[in-house]
């Protein structure tokens, strides 16, 4: 399910979610982060902070910098079971790109390359099933999201 | 045997396209095509929604330009309660607008050139295709890749303090705006710690527009014989001729600087452009009714918006103007690679723009939103980065949007990239036995110059591999190269 992941509670972490809420199961990313903001209000979360965006681009490489621990969350249609926590590296291998499409490891690599920092990096992929121009979640998919919330809210509350 | 070369994606455009080049038996260009996959069902997704919505929904249309989506459907409905066009709102609802519209313009232009054009330049463009991307802008000119960054950023944030947040910004509202400026929010931008502040904008966009003009002084040849041909140009200006990102009338040149459109109400659009549909294409090509298909398109954009006014009303940026108009003795400007001149000039007129903005006390003031009598139809026009942007509604009796029609830059501007496609090709690939990735490389800058959004606007779906075919005329591919 997951990827080893270093967190402690002393890391100055972001969470970032990413994708088109307009585009159904796209919207996991920013639906996902509603639900940290809200954890974090009634939770009082010290160190743990959010973002949010249609899609990640080159001034990402600086927000990033800014961190210790960064987990990016994103709709994914790869062949996961609802969510995997993946460990990221720098990456400038991913060369055909097209600029509203910009990876994680290519705005890791950018944010070594420029700001000669590296945060650690994950993202946290939800399984996502359709794109069609509704604003609503499929229930498979809504499903995963809260799966992931409660895996990453028990982690982040050292249950995990 | 003849051969078609297919090009896909296109690589460093916004979303998504592929090019075909059609050989014959000697190997020379014969016929080219930019074909665009481009899903046109968002016209059809907003009818029935109440008509208040439209400046939020349409954001979801594309995630590059959300900002010119919002504020061109906000002017459509200004129309449609009441307040009229440009000028009807009140100065702190215009100017808020104006705001977060070249902020949009500043970090758009930024992000083209320094991370989407500029490693053709600063790298060549026949580099190796592994270094040739901003990474290797990153590594080998640093200080230009930090003021990319920070630019984008520097605009970005102007957007969000301006449309309210980052994603699905709801600043504009029929009628005018939902917030004004706040003190601290201003000073964010008048006094912000280096270098986060206008003035070193102004600074950066300065040494951009130096750049280029440096480049091209040293590469003149390349630039001037790169991709020219006479076409029209079309675009809003204010009402005296001024360069005006975000409102003005229609106005048309041609490749003499004759005016063919001249002081035309966008309201009335309909009836001096058509949309042509092909059957090879999702995209459709406008062009102006009164000169008819064949003689009637036009270009839009950065090239053209420099072609159709007479003048820029920023100093720093007039003075670069003036620079700029000599090199064609006062004449259009028809050479595709000069579009980057003109971003850059743009991008310093932006950011001065900003400046006068930021330091307007009307944005302080608290009369955001003006209403009249309710209209049942209403068009708005932008100059979004890439070139002139439509929307047009028509609501009935429930609120509710019965009809509506975008034409989007990139629509716009899809007979000029079929036109530079088809004369790099014939340029740079007539007579070749093989075609290299230089030449390869070489059609995709021709594209990259108009700066498309053919955004699928799902990021999800898909990577962006290269894809090139080469079929004979048989339909049998012959090879295939792939990134």
């Amino acid at each position: 399910m997951t990827d080893f992941f270093n967190f402690t509670p002393m890391k100055k972490t972001l969470i970032y979610g990413y994708g088109n809420a307009g585009r159904q199961d796209d919207g996991l990313g920013e639906r996902f982060i509603e639900l940290i903001d809200e954890w974090i209000t009634t939770e009082k979360i010290q160190n743990v902070f959010t973002d949010c965006n249609y899609q990640l681009n080159i001034e990402d490489s600086a927000t990033i910098a800014d961190y210790d621990t960064v987990i990016f969350v994103d709709a994914s249609v790869a062949d996961i079971e609802s969510f995997k926590l993946e460990k990221v590296m720098p990456n400038d291998a991913t060369i055909e790109f097209t600029m509203h499409a910009v990876s994680v490891s290519y705005v890791l690599d950018l944010c070594q390359k420029i700001y000669h920092k590296q945060p650690e990096t994950y993202v946290l992929h939800i399984k996502a099933y359709e794109f069609e121009f509704i604003e609503k979640l499929t229930p498979k998919a809504s499903e995963n999201l809260n799966a992931a919330f409660g895996f990453l809210k028990e982690f982040f509350s050292g249950k995990n | 045997m003849a051969q078609k070369v297919t090009i896909e994606p296109v690589t460093r455009v916004e979303g998504h396209g592929k090019v075909t080049i059609h050989l014959d038996d000697s190997m020379n260009v014969t016929q080219t095509r930019l074909h665009i996959v481009e899903f046109r069902g968002f016209e059809r997704f907003v009818q029935g929604r109440p008509y208040w919505e439209a400046p939020v929904l349409v954001q979801r249309l594309c995630g590059i330009c959300p900002v010119s989506h919002h504020l061109a459907a906000a002017k459509a409905l200004d129309v449609i309660v009441g307040a009229g066009t440009g000028h009807g709102l009140t100065p702190t609802g215009e100017k808020m607008r104006r705001l977060m519209h070249y902020g949009q313009m500043f970090q758009s232009h930024a992000l083209h050139f320094f991370h989407l054009a500029s490693p053709d330049f600063l790298l060549g463009y026949d580099a190796d295709p592994a270094i040739r991307n901003v990474i290797g802008v990153a590594i080998n000119f640093p200080d230009l890749a930090v003021q990319g960054v920070m630019m984008r950023k520097f605009g970005q944030e102007i957007i969000e303090h301006t449309a309210g947040k980052k994603v699905h910004g709801t600043g504009a509202i029929p009628g005018g705006i939902n917030k004004n400026l706040s003190i601290e929010e201003r000073d964010l931008f008048l006094k912000g710690a280096d270098p986060l502040n206008i003035d070193k904008m102004i600074e950066w966009a300065n040494s951009a527009v130096q750049f280029f003009k440096d480049y091209y002084m040293k590469n003149r040849d390349f630039v001037d014989n790169f991709a020219h041909f006479p076409s029209n140009h079309l675009s809003l200006v204010r009402k005296d001729g001024a360069l005006d990102l975000y409102h003005g009338v229609l106005r048309a040149v041609n490749t003499d600087g004759k005016k063919i459109l001249d002081d035309v109400d966008y309201q009335d659009y309909y009836n001096y452009i058509e949309e042509e549909v092909r059957s090879w294409s999702y995209m459709k090509f406008p062009y102006l009714k009164h000169l008819g298909k064949e003689k009637g398109w036009y270009r839009v954009g950065p090239l053209a918006r420099l072609n159709t006014c007479d003048f820029i009303p920023s100093p720093l940026a007039q003075k670069e103007f003036e620079i700029y108009k000599a090199h064609t003795n006062g004449k259009p400007n028809n050479f595709c690679l000069h579009t980057h001149w003109a971003r850059l000039i743009e991008l310093l007129h932006s950011a001065e723009v900003i400046k006068e903005l930021l330091n307007d006390p009307d944005l302080q003031k608290n009369d955001l939103v003006v209403k009249g009598t309710k209209q049942k139809e209403g068009v708005g026009l932008i100059e979004a980065p890439r070139g002139t942007l439509f929307h047009h509604y028509r609501i009935n009796n429930n609120d509710q949007i019965e009809m509506a029609n975008l034409i989007v830059s990139t629509t716009n501007n899809n007979e000029p990239m079929n036109q530079s496609v088809n004369f790099v090709a014939k340029n740079m690939m007539n007579g070749q036995a093989t075609i290299t990735e230089p030449m390869k490389n070489a059609v995709e800058i021709a594209i990259r110059a108009y700066d498309p959004c053919l955004s699928c606007a799902t990021h999800a779906l898909g990577k962006m591999p290269l894809d090139i075919k080469l079929i004979n005329s048989k339909g049998i591919e012959v090879d295939h190269y792939r990134s």
